[in-house]
């Protein structure tokens, strides 16, 4: 492994570790209002300073790394087991089965996914649970593919029909053999597709239909950074800079992986 | 006995156009083995793949002790597998890259239950030392193994369903010289010990010459002769049979 992918699992790494100890880390309740000190840029009691309702900003934050993260591997997690499983059963079973599937692919990549995804919040309501189905119903369809283009190599190999000789049936085929020798393109595709599911979350919190305050998201701390952001450069910049940064280091991770392989 | 009987066999892929197995018909005897022979691409390995149906045939039929296995339930041809294994060429392709080797014989036995839960690692050991392999080999993976003796596990998960019939699709074509004849001594010994059937498929006339009690020559997708060694080899009625005969490195 390089250099960048060390630094990305570093970075990836540490954020998890972030989130789990979320409540040694953090040095004030991340919902604890302070009226007195509204808005106080960056000091030794406030390092990342304090939202316009004088919550602790780095408290927020460090709460937020749980939500971002919980729905990046969560949704990711939800469009694995879509994609791979459709994946399979398309490249395994070719003929009609494949067609439906990927014409279904075809119809699902026609759809601007952000958009579609703004549709459904709106019709139900925007809770960390119905984002976090919604991302992974709507970003299996690459998972997929991948998925049915190495099946279609690999089922043509000796040791499959060797399963098949040996009376081994269609379900112990594809879960035991395919699937676990087809993993190594689809794990890149889902380091990469967890980045893509905390960027949308950002987005979708930041246009206010995400994660709904007072719980703390990057994205929704934000978008109350937005409304004072001549008064408080802070509230913006370190939740910016801590979405690049994840996104960045799954990004390198995801690389890193591909190259290994 | 008539073990298997393969009436007017035919497969053509589609996409590439190619005929590759055309009208088969012939019948294998128990316990004696058929030698199979031709050029690459023939239609060997399809014709094969086909009578394990491993590949789906367009017509014709292959009866197995009096079953049509073309038109028996998934179910009864599930069970019928047991009886008909086949042993490939590329020891390399034909195992699960992650899978270690002691796996590769328990899962033969947690498909068809015919080994009881507490006896199979001591069957697996078993079937390994037949093979000439051992205890030391379950834990390791197919790529720490040399091509001899991966061809060996090919050899003992053919051999653990307990079949009556094992098609050899070229087993020993892409091994060294001198693991080859190791393999096919390991074969013959097996055939003799076991009462099994083989069909022999390969190209290399040498090799065929040496163990076949019986010889059918193949070329695109046809039969074009058949007889015993003497007729074969002494005497060849078929210029492809005279021309494969000549290319031949032979004692």
């Amino acid at each position: 492994m390089n250099k960048l992918t060390w630094f990305g699992l570093g970075i990836v790494g540490f954020f998890i570790i972030v989130a789990i100890f979320a409540p040694m880390i953090a040095p004030y309740n991340p919902g604890q209002i302070d009226i007195e000190n509204i808005l106080t840029p960056p000091s030794s009691s406030h390092i990342f300073g304090t939202d316009s309702l004088g919550r602790d900003l780095f408290s927020r934050m460090v709460y937020g790394a749980r939500i971002s993260l919980m729905v990046g591997f969560i949704a990711v997690g939800i469009a694995a087991i879509i994609g791979i499983a459709l994946g399979a059963i398309a490249g395994y079973y070719g003929k009609w089965v494949d067609a439906i599937i990927m014409r279904f692919i075809d119809i699902m990549l026609c759809f601007p996914t952000f958009f579609l995804i703004l549709a459904v919040i709106a019709l139900l309501e925007p809770s960390i649970i119905n984002i976090m189905v919604i991302i992974g119903a709507t970003s299996w369809m690459g998972i997929a593919r991948l998925m049915r283009a190495e099946i279609l190599s690999l089922k043509e190999r000796d040791f499959i029909y060797a399963e098949r000789a040996i009376g081994a049936s269609d379900l112990r085929i594809i879960a035991r053999h395919l699937i676990p020798n087809a993993m190594a393109p689809v794990l890149v595709s889902i380091t990469l597709g967890i980045a893509g599911a905390i960027l949308v979350e950002s987005g979708l919190s930041f246009l206010g239909i995400g994660v709904q305050p007072p719980t703390p998201s990057w994205g929704n701390i934000l978008s109350e950074g937005k409304a004072v952001m001549g008064a408080g450069w802070w509230m913006m910049l370190f939740p910016g800079l801590a979405i690049f940064i994840t996104v960045l280091g799954y990004n390198l991770l995801g690389e890193g992986i591909r190259e290994n392989y | 006995m008539e073990l298997l009987k393969i009436n007017n066999l035919y497969k053509t892929f589609k996409k590439h156009r190619v005929c590759a197995v055309d009208g088969a018909s012939f019948s294998i005897f128990k316990g004696e083995v058929l030698g199979l022979v031709g050029e690459s691409g023939c239609g060997k390995s399809t014709l094969a793949k086909l009578i394990l149906r491993l590949i789906d045939a367009d017509k014709g039929s292959i009866f197995y002790k009096g079953k049509d296995l073309l038109n028996i339930s998934r179910n009864d041809m599930r069970k019928t597998r047991k009886d008909l294994q086949i042993i490939f060429q590329d020891p390399y392709a034909s195992l699960d890259p992650r899978m270690k080797i002691g796996k590769v014989i328990e899962e033969v036995y947690d498909i068809h239950k015919n080994v009881s839960e507490r006896d199979r690692k001591s069957k697996t050991i078993e079937l390994l030392e037949t093979v000439g392999l051992g205890e030391t080999y379950l834990n390791r993976l197919p790529s720490e193994l040399s091509g001899g003796e991966r061809q060996r596990v090919g050899i003992a998960r053919a051999l653990a369903t307990d079949p009556e019939f094992i098609i050899c699709d070229e087993p020993v074509s892409s091994l060294d010289i001198s693991v080859q004849a190791q393999i096919l001594n390991l074969l013959i010994e097996l055939q003799k010990r076991k009462n099994l059937t083989y069909l022999f498929i390969s190209h290399d006339l040498g090799v065929i010459g040496s163990i076949c009690d019986r010889i059918m020559v193949m070329q695109s997708g046809r039969f074009i002769e058949s007889g015993s060694y003497e007729d074969i080899f002494k005497n060849p009625q078929c210029q492809y049979t005279r021309t494969l005969l000549e290319s031949a490195f032979l004692p």
